[in-house]
């Protein structure tokens, strides 16, 4: 089989690129290619998470890339689009894994921890000794996170925490939790270390998708917590939603990855395999699946760019990364069950990574924001009224 | 010590190779370039010499400005600076070898380390010339180098087995597949490479002869291999190979 982490780059969007962003690309690339495809469908089979490459994650600089200081690579914003989508081109759960650890639990101190916490975490964090995981969701709670039940009360100079976080990326696995939760004043985070006297975790089994990502429940009971784990800039809902912004940019980034290896797999494959007289490629039907797969991958590439100029230069909004997560996971979700279609009963073995993305994609789809949330948000913005109530 | 790493510009190993209608060239939109590979095992090499030893590490390539890519790419890996002896026309080995003689004399280096060959012409020449004009011992195919003092132990892959040659520095070695496996270029280390030197030095400015010795008459895609032919049992195989492949 050809190399499936080959480029597709029809505009010759590469050439858009600097040379420090292709060279971001083609080393994690290489890495994929070398340490985690040869195990990604042992992992994904039997539900565990490749923790022994997290230290060589963290040598190569992709924990926190695009943060400044704090032990961080300082990338652009391109760079750290493309660091996700090669990670993506080999798993979700592995993207996962690093959005988590980058975008929500680094990006959540970094924007609103107090300078000593961050001197604290972020370098840990950037090495990857340090494994965090973000607490938001609820069971009762998952498009309508304000609705949270999670609650801190004050305690003397701490703080007292009971709730249920649930649906959680690397919660067993972290060493750090960034919690969120309901004062007096409304909703605020903390940071809460693995051990802490009530804290408990609980695995999600049974997953059809991201299983190669350890999914948790996380537990709080009567957590006492010292006021040095209170972040101090975190002030309403708006605290997490700017982590979230942060993640579903390198998610719409990752959606192009799964969706580029699907393409890859489906080409070479209706390529390769004759029916009747000729190779399914030589098909109509096929051609045009092909196609729209060509379109669409290319429509994606040339958002999240953008996305990622505006970015850089500070004028995007929430709405522009919606836009692109929307699209982006929606098209790749596609893709992969279009090219699940395309190899046949060969679509649903591991043999392919096809079924696998197309599984992970699910999830994608509906985490960080569901489609049709992100509908909403695009519709409120374009129309001015709030259709979520 | 002072290691002066030569390398080339070729296109990616995984790259399907197509050659142009008229047989002048392969075509080379849409292709992927990166270091070649044993040079990139010089890299490595150089780079693990140096952290035993200190030192420092200089890349040179010879060719046109936009090499500058795999340049930043082999500082990324840790390489100390650059120089781009900048041509646009493709040169042979005897002009990149009177070149690299007449860089070397003015770096004084100890060692240069550089790959077997390139992938894309496989010439495997420019090490031999460079090591002769010098007037150095020289190294082929190595897989493995030791120091010490200023000896160099070497252990070459041959036809037949490993050779283990040593001799003085100053000295030319050229990298054979083995001899290590060459590391990322860390993403911090692609932020520093940025700021580090990389002189341009137009080939013209150097007073070396550059007249090609070699031409290229035409390029084609070798022959499209025939399909082979299943045969139903072992016995059959040993069969077919002694009376029609008559290769046992």
């Amino acid at each position: 089989m050809a190399d499936l982490l080959r480029d597709l780059d029809f505009f010759h969007i590469d050439e858009l690129l600097t040379s420090e962003e292709r060279a971001t690309r083609d080393t994690v690339r290489r890495f994929i290619s070398r340490e985690v495809l040869p195990h990604i469908e042992r992992h994904f089979a039997n539900e565990t998470f490749p923790k022994e490459i997290v230290p060589q994650m963290a040598e190569l600089g992709m924990f926190g890339a695009n943060l400044k200081g704090y032990g961080c690579a300082g990338m652009n914003n391109v760079a750290y689009g493309l660091i996700m989508q090669e990670l993506e081109a080999a798993d979700s759960g592995l993207r996962s894994f690093a959005s988590v650890q980058s975008s929500l639990s680094m990006y959540a101190i970094y924007a609103n921890g107090s300078e000593e916490q961050k001197k604290r975490y972020l370098p840990e964090m950037a090495k990857g000794r340090l494994i965090g995981c973000f607490g938001l969701t609820e069971p009762d709670h998952g498009s309508d996170p304000g609705g949270m039940e999670t609650r801190a009360r004050k305690d003397g100079d701490g703080w007292i925490l009971n709730g249920t976080k649930r649906w959680i990326t690397n919660g067993s696995i972290a060493d750090l939790a960034i919690v969120w939760a309901r004062v007096d004043e409304g909703i605020t985070g903390f940071l809460v270390e693995k051990g802490t006297p009530g804290f408990s975790t609980r695995d999600i089994h049974g997953k059809f998708s991201m299983r190669a990502s350890i999914t948790s429940e996380l537990i709080f009971e009567d957590v006492r917590l010292p006021a040095s784990a209170h972040l101090p800039n975190a002030r309403g809902l708006k605290a997490p939603l700017g982590c979230l912004t942060q993640a579903r940019y390198g998610i719409a980034w990752g959606a192009i990855g799964a969706a580029r290896t699907c393409y890859n797999c489906a080409l070479d494959y209706t390529k390769s395999r004759k029916q009747f007289s000729r190779p399914l490629a030589g098909y109509q039907l096929v051609q045009n699946k092909l196609v729209k797969m060509l379109t669409e991958i290319t429509k994606m590439q040339m958002i999240c760019l953008r996305l990622a100029h505006l970015k850089d230069e500070g004028k995007y909004r929430p709405e522009h990364v919606s836009f692109a997560k929307r699209n982006n996971v929606n098209e790749a979700l596609k893709i992969a069950r279009d090219a699940r279609d395309m190899l046949g009963a060969n679509g649903i073995v591991n043999e392919y990574p096809v079924i696998r993305h197309l599984l992970n994609l699910e999830t994608v789809n509906t985490y960080e924001g569901t489609f049709d949330v992100h509908t909403l948000i695009l519709g409120r913005d374009i129309t001015g009224e709030n259709a979520f109530e | 010590m002072k290691i002066l790493v030569p390398i080339k510009r070729v296109p990616d190993p995984a790259t399907t190779i197509r050659v142009l209608p008229d047989g002048s060239g392969i075509a080379t939109d849409n292709v992927k370039w990166v270091i070649n590979p044993f040079d990139e095992i010089a890299i490595e090499e150089a780079l693990r010499i140096k952290e035993k030893q200190g030192g420092e590490v200089v890349l040179i390539t010879i060719g046109q400005s936009t090499w500058q890519e795999q340049l930043r790419t082999g500082l990324a890996m840790g390489a100390d600076r650059a120089i781009l002896i900048k041509n646009d026309a493709a040169l042979d080995s005897l002009a990149l070898a009177r070149i690299l003689a007449k860089v070397i004399g003015d770096e004084n280096p100890e060692l240069v380390l550089l790959g077997k060959q390139a992938i894309d012409d496989d010439s495997n020449q420019v090490g031999q010339m460079l090591a002769e004009m010098l007037g150095w011992p020289q190294a082929t195919f190595a897989s493995k180098v030791e120091f010490a003092d200023k000896k160099v132990t070497v252990t070459r892959e041959v036809d037949g087995g490993l050779e283990t040659i040593a001799f003085n520095l100053p000295a030319v070695v050229t990298t054979d597949l083995r001899l290590n496996e060459p590391r990322y270029a860390s993403l911090p280390g692609i932020m520093k490479a940025r700021k580090k030197e990389l002189k341009e030095i137009p080939a013209d400015s150097l007073g070396v002869d550059l007249a090609p010795k070699l031409k290229i008459k035409t390029l084609a895609a070798p022959p499209k291999r025939q399909a082979g032919r299943k045969v139903g049992s072992v016995q059959e195989l040993v069969q077919v190979l002694h009376t029609e492949a008559k290769v046992i």
